[in-house]
């Protein structure tokens, strides 16, 4: 056991913003990137920001482990009428989620960014990423419904920005970022809509305060509207199938740093969101939640899980099959979540934390293979080991994790769900997995084959290897996924505390 | 770290520093060959000590790691383990005998790839037959797949390639779809899954939960090519003649068996095994495995082929044996896993050194070759009677042990199916020896031989060693059987 306890990561001062200082950190960093004078100072705002975050994260954990959640009242005027934060475990393990993720992106775009975005614009992608990692931080960690409606379209409009900006390398980046600017919106208008819904049924905004009301008022047919507006308002967001046609393309033709970030971040930080809104606010125990859980949201995670998978199995384009596949992982997550039982909900975030990991390593890694030769294909990627051999053994490690491979993270997790699921007797659960598993195994055997042991193509560009500076963070994080291989006890630990806080205690 | 520890740390390391030392001396046959050959030694003389200090009540035992709670990466040796490990690393050193001879004779490319894979095997072997529960076994168990998979597609054509598909795709499959959710469902049931004499879910599950476990856990170790699932074996045979051997007699089917004779004694325990209908339906199922594979073997005049084929019913002899409702019959089954390998690697050997020396596969090739290679024939009849267990061979007394038990437990299919497929082996193996000793050489056309001088040297020494062997365990089987009785839980 590790004692989070005992953690002081700041000062005492700092320690009482904290959770404001998350948000409003990187926030300012943004700002500070938009107008500094180089690309170079850019990027070390940026790292400086994310750093910050990450720091601010730390010490939230060692808050939270000490006084089980934490409630900062914005310019101290409590709720209902001042904004609240609110962070529990659950909240925790998603702000060092995010903001470590942030960290090791900023890290890689120092050498990244130059290959792909045009040199006038490094400054507002810069501005661009810490904007949407404000955001996110912002969502795990309010207290506020409508607030966190206003993080979500921080973050989103950083989004639209960035994966646009991608237009350098591909021009159906645009179309991409339009496609996601729409769906996004349309998201985000469903979510404003349904929190509506529960304001007026409910005349408050605050979450703790909204959830504790509707359980003395029942459920109405405003309360189920206002459910159902949110949650498919906020499915958009998380790609939950079948309202994940945006983020391919997204995916796809945004900047590699974008491209990382988003796929360890963007979808996870709605799927919290969503999992507060169902577990949390909604009272325990209503007929319309259980139903559902039970018919809506098990069965079309089962359904993301392989039919996306199928999709990846088919996919000739390399950062797209890792797209339908973070949308098949997603169905991993939610069918974790789905079981509504706290060793499910650990389960569910375990697989969150992991996949990640995993993906991060696996589209830095391809990063790293690609940014010498631009490939896109899979068999443009042909080989493409034998030039660059540090990058492409990352990418195998983080495909390792990805299709469970015994003594990595991904393994673990996948363990932890399939077990969760036996324990709440739900054996279709099991099949699911295991069926999306094999199909798992199947997309990464034509990667790995492709970028191992087809010879490259006469005539191809050769590929380098990525610089030290992206191999650093790349190979950070792919020791990480054989570190927790061998001893997961750090996640386990928070993803433990978290669904214990989501499913077990009040918000 | 005390000296079990130490003990097991070696069995690893050695195969596994092996394999890293095989692919940087790669360039220099001779280093690479001395390398492997030194590795052989060191195993074996690591897997006899840990051999002898089981035998002396003290086993080595090594907790490694705990991923997450009640999951751990453990070992601990048990007779069962401790046979198996020194049977394989034994059984390696005299293939890599023959594997010189072989690959050198034939001039195989990418040889430095194939005796890397092989010492990567042998850790995975390894590690199966230490892993103190199902979680380390699983991890090795996987190991030994990918490891065997470039062995299996060593030629590197589309017969090869679409072997390996098969190889891959049903052992992984099993794996992941069966064994794997079977492993967590113990895991749930019994909040453990370590190895425990007597039975680790003995008392803890109903009938029903029980049945789906066994169903789950003994499908899911595909490796013990038990039908439906044994497509995998006879299609591996496009491999190499050493790799059919060592990987496909002894390495990777015996550790098939070996999971499903470990998770019978140890995870459900011959009380459990005997009130579960389910090792009923399992036992009528190996016997019709048997019958089968016996009749299909004898269609095939391909020599490996045909070996397969026995070697699908011989594996199914012994997952019977694992599953009588009776203790006795894990003893049997620990016996016949031990005989079979030896006997089994000298036919393939033998087949091996038959078609390096004359180019001859086909059973109707080889009339009258004996009369210019009386040793390998000779050989191949001693194989051939071990696995048919006539006397004075060490099968004689392991088929003695199976028909004991099942005819004690009135198990009257699996009592009838041994016999019949015994009879059948003496129809299909034994003649392929007397046909080329006997027999003058067919159709007045003698065949060229490929190498005037026959098999080379250390080929025919090698199928004289296990040849031998089959003999001298006639005498030991009554102390193997000694060895292995703490396994039934009933001792001590």
């Amino acid at each position: 056991m590790i004692s989070f306890e005992a953690l002081h990561a700041a000062p005492p001062a700092l320690t009482a913003h904290a959770p404001m200082l998350l948000v409003v950190g990187p926030l300012i960093a943004a700002c500070a990137a938009a107008f500094a004078p180089t690309s170079r100072t850019s990027w070390m705002i940026s790292v400086t920001g994310s750093i910050f975050a990450a720091w601010m994260a730390l010490a939230l954990l060692g808050e939270v482990a000490r006084h089980g959640a934490v409630d900062y009242f914005m310019g101290g005027f409590a709720p209902p009428l001042g904004i609240a934060f609110h962070i529990d475990a659950a909240g925790v393990l998603m702000a060092l989620l995010i903001s470590s993720a942030g960290v090791m992106a900023s890290l890689y775009s120092g050498h990244a960014l130059p290959a792909e975005v045009r040199a006038e614009k490094h400054t507002l992608t810069q501005a661009g990423f810490l904007l949407c990692q404000a955001g996110l931080l912002g969502m795990v960690s309010t207290g506020d419904a409508f607030n966190a409606f206003v993080f979500l379209e921080v973050s989103s409009i950083g989004t639209y920005a960035l994966i646009a900006i991608g237009e350098k390398r591909d021009r159906r980046a645009l179309p991409a970022a339009f496609n996601y600017l729409i769906m996004g919106t349309i998201g985000a208008t469903f979510y404003v809509v349904g929190v509506g819904f529960l304001f007026a049924a409910t005349g408050t905004l605050n979450m703790a305060d909204m959830g504790a009301r509707l359980a003395t008022l029942g459920d109405s047919s405003v309360v189920q509207a206002g459910f159902a507006f949110i949650v498919v308002g906020l499915g958009i967001k998380a790609a939950m199938f079948p309202l994940h046609g945006w983020l391919p393309g997204a995916y796809s033709y945004a900047p590699s740093l974008i491209a990382i970030f988003l796929a360890a971040t963007a979808t996870k930080a709605s799927i919290y969101l969503m999992a507060r809104f169902v577990f949390d606010v909604f009272p325990d125990g209503a007929a319309f939640g259980q139903g559902f859980i039970a018919w809506v949201l098990a069965p079309l995670a089962g359904t993301a899980a392989i039919v996306c998978s199928i999709q990846a199995v088919f996919e000739k384009e390399i950062r797209r099959m890792l797209a339908f596949s973070s949308v098949a992982q997603v169905g991993f997550i939610l069918l974790g979540l789905s079981l509504a039982t706290v060793a499910g909900a650990s389960a569910g975030l375990f697989y969150l934390a992991a996949h990640a990991l995993m993906k991060m390593t696996l589209f830095m890694a391809l990063g790293g293979l690609a940014i010498s030769i631009g490939a896109r294909r899979l068999d443009e990627l042909a080989g493409v080991a034998r030039d660059a051999p540090w990058s492409a053994a990352a990418f195998a490690i983080g495909a390792a994790s990805l299709a469970g491979v015994p003594l990595t993270l991904g393994f673990l997790a996948k363990w932890r769900l399939v077990a969760a699921a036996l324990e709440a007797g739900q054996i279709w659960i099991v099949a699911v997995l295991a069926i999306a598993s094999l199909l798992t195994l199947l997309y990464i055997g034509r990667m790995i084959e492709a970028i191992f042991f087809r010879p490259a193509p006469a005539g191809a560009p050769r590929a380098r290897e990525a610089p030290v500076g992206v191999l650093a963070p790349l190979w950070i994080l792919a020791g990480l996924s054989l570190w927790f291989g061998i001893d997961a006890s750090l996640p386990e630990q928070l993803a433990n505390a978290a669904g214990q806080a989501l499913i077990g205690g009040a918000p | 770290m005390n000296a079990g520890e130490l003990l097991i740390f070696l069995a690893l390391a050695v195969p596994l520093f092996a394999a890293v030392a095989i692919y940087a001396v790669g360039r220099m046959p001779d280093v690479r060959e001395t390398l492997t050959i030194v590795a052989c030694i060191a195993l074996g003389i690591v897997t006899i000590s840990i051999f002898m200090r089981v035998g002396a009540g003290d086993p080595p035992v090594w907790t490694v790691a705990r991923p997450l709670a009640g999951l751990e990466i453990a070992f601990r040796l048990e007779p069962l383990g401790a046979l198996f490990a020194l049977m394989a690393s034994l059984l390696w050193g005299v293939n890599s005998l023959f594997s010189i001879g072989y690959m050198r004779g034939k001039r195989e490319a990418h040889q430095t790839r194939f005796y890397m894979c092989f010492a990567l095997a042998m850790f995975a072997v390894m590690g199966i037959a230490m892993a103190a529960n199902l979680f380390t076994l699983f991890v090795f168990y996987e190991v030994l797949t990918f490891s065997t998979y470039p062995l299996v597609t060593h030629a590197c054509d589309a017969r090869a390639r679409k072997a390996g598909r098969v190889y891959l795709a049903t052992l992984v499959g099993a794996s992941l779809v069966l064994f794997l959710p079977g492993i967590i469902g113990v895991q749930i049931a019994a909040g453990s899954t370590a190895f425990m004499p007597g039975g680790l879910l003995d008392g803890k599950v109903s009938e029903g939960v029980g049945n789906a476990l066994l169903l789950l856990l003994v499908f899911g170790s595909a490796k013990a090519a038990l039908m439906p699932l044994h497509g995998w074996l006879p299609s591996a045979m496009v491999a190499p003649a050493p790799v059919s051997a060592l990987l496909h007699a002894v390495a990777v089917v015996k550790a098939g068996v070996f999971v499903i004779l470990k998770v019978s004694a140890y995870i459900f325990g011959p009380d459990l095994i005997s009130a579960l209908p389910a090792a009923t339906w399992l036992l009528w199922v190996a016997a019709g495995s048997i019958i089968v594979a016996s009749l299909v073997a004898m269609t095939k005049d391909d020599l490996k082929s045909r070996l397969a084929w026995s070697t699908v019913g011989q594996l199914a002899y012994v997952t019977s044996a694992a599953l009588l409702p009776a203790a006795t019959g894990l003893l049997a089954g620990g016996l016949h896993m031990l005989v079979h390998a030896f006997a089994k690697i000298t036919l393939f050997m033998c087949a091996g050194a038959i078609y390096v020396a004359t180019g001859a596969s086909k059973v109707s090739e080889m009339r009258g070759l004996g009369r210019s290679m009386p040793i390998v024939f000779s050989c191949f009849l001693v194989g051939a009677l071990c696995v048919i267990g006539l006397p004075p061979f060490a099968g004689m007394w392991s088929k003695f042990l199976l028909l004991n038990a099942a005819f004690g437990t009135k198990e009257w299919v699996t009592a009838a199916a041994m016999i019949v497929s015994s009879l059948l082996g003496l129809i299909y193996l034994a003649p392929v020896a007397l046909m080329a000793l006997l027999q003058p050489v067919g159709d007045g056309s003698p065949r060229a031989f490929i190498r005037p001088d026959g098999a080379p040297g250390p080929v025919v020494a090698a199928v004289m060693v296990t040849a031998a062997a089959c003999v001298v365990l006639f005498v030991l089987a009554d102390a193997v059987v000694a060895y292995l009785a703490p396994m039934t839980g009933r001792v001590r």
